[in-house]
């Protein structure tokens, strides 16, 4: 049961890191793989609030999200529109390019070493519930991820933000013509996947660690939650990340020689059968 | 007055002969991963040897030693090695081959050495079998199952019954894994689980709930330096394996200096094996860790540091028993026997295996001074390597 | 559009070499006597040209975005060692060998990487590449794992010419497979078949109109580029007598992607350049400024695809009258 529990919490981490990815690859149809590189942006800002200045950790998270959000909107007014019709690969060589430069920036005014980080009490330890052992951070991240997951889809299916960035995303030329700033969406959209991003990355301190290499390290898994899950759709994102969570925490607890293998072996078995996705659409470009 | 002036032009004739034999300096080249992900690892074996040079002076045996560093980053990629060593025997023209910081750039290497024939000072890569690779291969830093033996053999007579391994997935685990498995075994201890965890593996919580749940004495580790450790040590905690009794037992390199303040404090008590802590009481190591901190402040003296200036020292010792030649026949055999007293203990090289032979300490991470140390409270003398028996 | 393509007026005189290409071929052989002492370089150079080349023609010619590559390449690597370690050293033979496990490969993976859009391709090719990494190390006892692959002892080339220190025969070894290659490549691009993979890069869905098999042209030539990553994989084991997982590396991916890019995509030559030009810069400037090297390289990066999407040859051609 305790497995489980872990299962969900690592996939609901997941989810928070990888949701902006699938909504801005599907809103733009851009391939970032730099995402990983906001992620790492605000666990930085969080560990050097935290430990440099005492910031409480729950306030530190709120200001990752705003720091992330602007070098979002300014990176994407700057570089990233250009390349708005370009091809993927043009996409995919200037995020690593991103992803370079971010990794050597943040090894030169932090070193190479892991980020210590001490959780406020309140947030550690474990108790014992229901014959699993219910560990105090994974509680909490499930909450946050739920009540995030609640949160978007109330925004993107409730709203009229939310009606304007479906409508964009099914057919941006329609969309503008309706009178709906499509601009003004991608903006938008972009910085709150990038805010969400960093409020992932601030979180999965504690369970994925945090140094320059973060954004390596860890962008295959959020490319997989993306590929497995459909691009452009927040449903699919958390199931997919669920699953991918599960399967590989229960793997590794009660399979251990094929550990490594099982999230690439999803993602392959997915990909044969539904190329765009579990709920992805078909014949995306 | 003639002989005065004789003697005088005679001791002339001699020094300026002498001098001109011995202006050639001896080139040595270090072939060391200086960035990447192991750079941390190359940049302690450079300030090991510089150190040497620094305290030491720079001529033995009547030549002055000269350094040419190559960084083979990223360490792990022999084709990239053995081209740097290649260029270093051929465009720079080096008398001796030394560094590596792993062992693939080791085992890429030993061919050049016996091919061009140089002698080879193996100044980390910890793998038992490189010096089998080349008949001028002399290692003085350490092998894995060196240190992973004394590990088992203590537990075994210290109340430790029953044992799970933890190791990584590649192959640094595995030698750990086999060598504490065989010792142990062999002492009478029992095994009850033995599993290899991903090395790029963020979360440990399903390793910990299996470890938890097969209720041993002591767990023995064996896991990438720095993330996969910290990782490791924060789960542990929590998930209340360090309250249920279950002991960490691991080698040295999970509380190496170098990575150590990172851990933190969940690594007290962790018990491990190894050659050399900073913690090490002796005057030679007072006088290695206070020269050490003068020329780099912001780093600790550790073992990488440690097995470099005792490689110089071994480059140094040699010279001066060879009289300054670098022939590498002469080399290796001067260098067979050798004894010196090093910063870590008493230490010296193996005539059958060319290896280094070595005091293996039992330490436990405890805070001296406001700062987390390796203390030593027991040791295994002259530890040869068991990798090659 | 995506891509530099050739003028459509140039096609007509394209099969047929331009004088600049004899001039460019010239250069390896002044080389060996002009650098006698960097032989073992220029021999890696010849090589990751070599692998440049076998993505050129997946990328380039056929428009398939690959962040797995160098599963083709280790395949190659380790047929090639295995097949040494167990006393069969020559050379030629190891190619061979390596050409046909790197190609069975290459063909089983493509009906998988030929499904879905580019993402999904993406995905697939990575996920290739990992688990071929993962299971090397899990098969530590065969592949040596991360420490490396024991006993690769390497028979002299054609029975005559051994491996020396100053890679000598090396060096020739690798630039006459880089060469015979290189014109395999060439005929075939200019050939209807090529011609065709171009047509697919640019528009796949009209292709069919013109009674071009798509699936079957792309099946085709992206097991043509694994046998061309795998000869590649198999000359770096025989030169260095060395082959570890680190050949199944993502940054081994990474960076024959960008090679290629620097160099200049579709062109073959423009992998030949990006070898050259990344490969000297990568030794003498890591060691002046080591840790910023990546900083500069993605910055480069950037401002290629941002402003020199044609990469080196690219510029070339806008700048020289004398190239097509």
């Amino acid at each position: 049961m305790t497995v489980l529990f872990d299962g969900i919490a690592s996939g609901l981490l997941l989810f928070l890191i990888s949701v902006g990815l699938s909504v801005t690859l599907g809103l733009m149809n851009f391939v970032n793989l730099a995402h990983g590189a906001f992620a790492m942006l605000g666990g930085y800002v969080c560990v050097i609030l935290l430990n440099r200045y005492g910031v409480p950790f729950l306030a530190t998270l709120p200001i990752a999200m705003i720091v992330s959000a602007l070098a979002g909107v300014v990176l994407e007014r700057t570089l990233y529109r250009r390349l708005y019709g370009a091809p993927h690969l043009d996409q995919v060589l200037f995020s690593i390019g991103l992803v370079f430069m971010s990794i050597s920036t943040a090894n030169y005014f932090f070193g190479d070493h892991q980020q210590p980080l001490h959780l406020p009490p309140m947030l550690s330890g474990q108790f014992h519930l229901a014959g699993a052992d219910i560990g105090a951070y994974r509680l909490f991240l499930i909450v946050v991820g739920l009540a995030l997951a609640g949160g978007l889809q109330w925004l993107v299916a409730g709203t009229k933000f939310g009606a304007s960035l479906r409508a964009a995303v099914d057919n941006p030329r329609i969309a503008r013509g309706l009178g709906i700033d499509v601009d003004r969406v991608f903006v938008i959209t972009f910085a709150l996947g990038t805010a969400l991003a960093a409020l992932g990355g601030a979180l999965g301190i504690e369970m994925l660690g945090l140094d320059p290499e973060f954004p390596i390290t860890y962008i295959v898994y959020f490319l997989i939650v993306v590929a497995v899950g459909g691009s452009g759709n927040i449903k699919g994102s958390l199931i997919a990340s669920l699953i991918l969570g599960i399967c590989d925490v229960e793997g590794k607890y009660y399979v251990p020689q094929i550990g490594a293998f099982v999230i690439y072996l999803v993602m392959v078995v997915t990909l044969i059968f539904r190329p765009q996705g579990l709920f992805g659409r078909s014949a995306a470009k | 007055m003639n002989l005065k002036k004789c003697l005088a032009a005679l001791a002339l004739a001699v020094t300026l002969t002498g001098g001109a034999t011995a202006a050639e300096p001896v080139k040595v080249g270090l072939v060391l991963a200086l960035t990447g992900p192991f750079g941390a690892y190359g940049k302690q074996i450079e300030h090991g040897v510089e150190l040497y040079l620094k305290t030491n002076g720079d001529t033995f045996g009547g030549r002055k030693v000269q350094l040419v560093i190559k960084d083979d980053s990223p360490g792990t990629a022999g084709d990239v090695s053995k081209r740097l060593a290649q260029e270093l025997v051929v465009q720079d023209k080096v008398d001796i081959l030394a560094g590596f910081t792993l062992t693939p750039s080791a085992f890429a290497v030993a061919p050049i050495a016996t091919e061009a024939k140089k002698p080879m000072v193996v100044m980390n890569a910890a793998t038992s079998a490189i010096t089998t690779k080349s008949p001028y291969v002399i290692r003085t830093s350490m092998t894995l199952p060196q240190n992973t033996a004394p590990m088992a053999s203590w537990a075994a007579k210290n109340g430790i019954k029953k044992v799970f391994i933890l190791v990584a997935d590649y192959g640094p685990g595995y030698d750990a894994e086999g060598q504490f498995k065989k010792t142990f075994e062999a002492a009478g201890g029992q095994i009850v689980g033995d599993v290899r965890a991903p090395v790029k593996n963020p979360d440990y919580g399903p390793f910990l709930e299996r470890i938890k749940d097969s209720k041993p004495d002591a767990v023995f580790l064996f896991l990438p330096p720095g993330a996969g450790t910290i990782a490791f040590m924060k789960g542990f905690e929590e998930r209340g394996l360090a309250k249920a009794g279950i002991k960490m037992i691991a080698t040295g390199d999970l509380t190496d200096e170098e990575i150590l303040d990172s851990i933190g404090d969940v690594a007290l008590g962790m018990i491990t094996s190894f050659h050399y802590s900073e913690a090490h009481k002796s005057p030679e190591n007072a006088a290695y860790t206070a020269a050490y901190y003068k020329a780099y402040p912001n780093d600790r003296p550790d073992f990488m540091s440690v097995a470099g200036y005792d490689g110089m020292h071994l480059i140094a010792a040699v010279l001066n028993k060879t009289h300054g030649s670098t022939d590498a026949d002469a080399f290796v055999a001067a260098a067979k026997g050798m004894k010196w007293v090093s910063p870590r203990g008493p230490i010296s090289i193996d005539p059958d295996t060319r290896d280094i032979v070595q005091d293996i300490y039992i330490r436990k991470v405890e805070k001296v001074g406001g700062e987390l140390q390796n203390v030593e409270f027991d040791h295994v003398t002259a530890v040869k390597d068991p990798g090659k028996q | 559009m995506t891509g530099p393509a050739f003028g459509a007026g140039k096609l007509r005189d394209a099969p047929r070499w331009h004088p600049a290409e004899y001039a460019f071929w010239i250069l390896p052989i002044g080389a060996y006597f002009v650098f006698p002492d960097n032989l073992a370089l220029l021999a890696q150079i010849a090589i990751a040209a070599l692998f440049a080349i076998s993505l050129d023609l997946i990328l380039g010619y056929a428009g398939i975005v690959s962040l797995g590559h160098a599963a083709f390449f280790g395949i190659g690597a380790y047929a090639a060692g295995l097949l040494a370690q167990a006393g069969w050293g020559d050379p030629i033979l190891g190619l061979a060998c390596a050409t046909l496990a790197a190609a069975a490969t290459g063909f089983i993976t493509s009906f998988l990487v030929l499904r879905g859009a580019d993402l999904t391709r993406l995905m697939v090719t990575l996920g290739v590449a990992s688990m071929l990494y993962v299971s090397a190390n899990k098969l530590t006892d065969i592949t040596g794992g991360l420490d490396g692959l024991q006993g690769v002892e390497m028979k002299p080339v054609l029975g005559r010419f051994a491996f020396d220190l100053y890679s000598k025969t090396a060096y020739i070894y690798c630039t006459v497979v880089l060469f015979v290659m290189f014109w395999i490549a060439r005929r075939i691009a200019h050939s209807p078949f090529g011609l065709s993979l171009q047509g697919i890069r640019q528009n796949a869905a009209r292709m069919p109109a013109l009674g071009t098999p798509v699936n079957a042209r792309l099946v085709t030539v992206y097991t043509l580029g694994a046998a061309y990553a795998g000869i590649a994989g198999a000359l770096l084991t025989q030169t260095t007598q060395f082959v570890s997982i680190d050949v199944f590396s993502f940054s081994r991916s990474a960076e024959v992607l960008l090679i290629l890019v620097l160099g200049g995509i579709g062109s073959l030559y423009g992998a030949i350049l990006g070898a050259i030009v990344f490969m000297t810069v990568h030794e003498y400037l890591s060691g002046i400024d080591p840790l910023y090297w990546q900083f500069w390289l993605g910055l480069l990066l950037i401002v290629v695809v941002l402003f020199a999407r044609g990469g080196i040859m690219g510029f070339l051609r806008s700048t020289s009258k004398v190239l097509p």
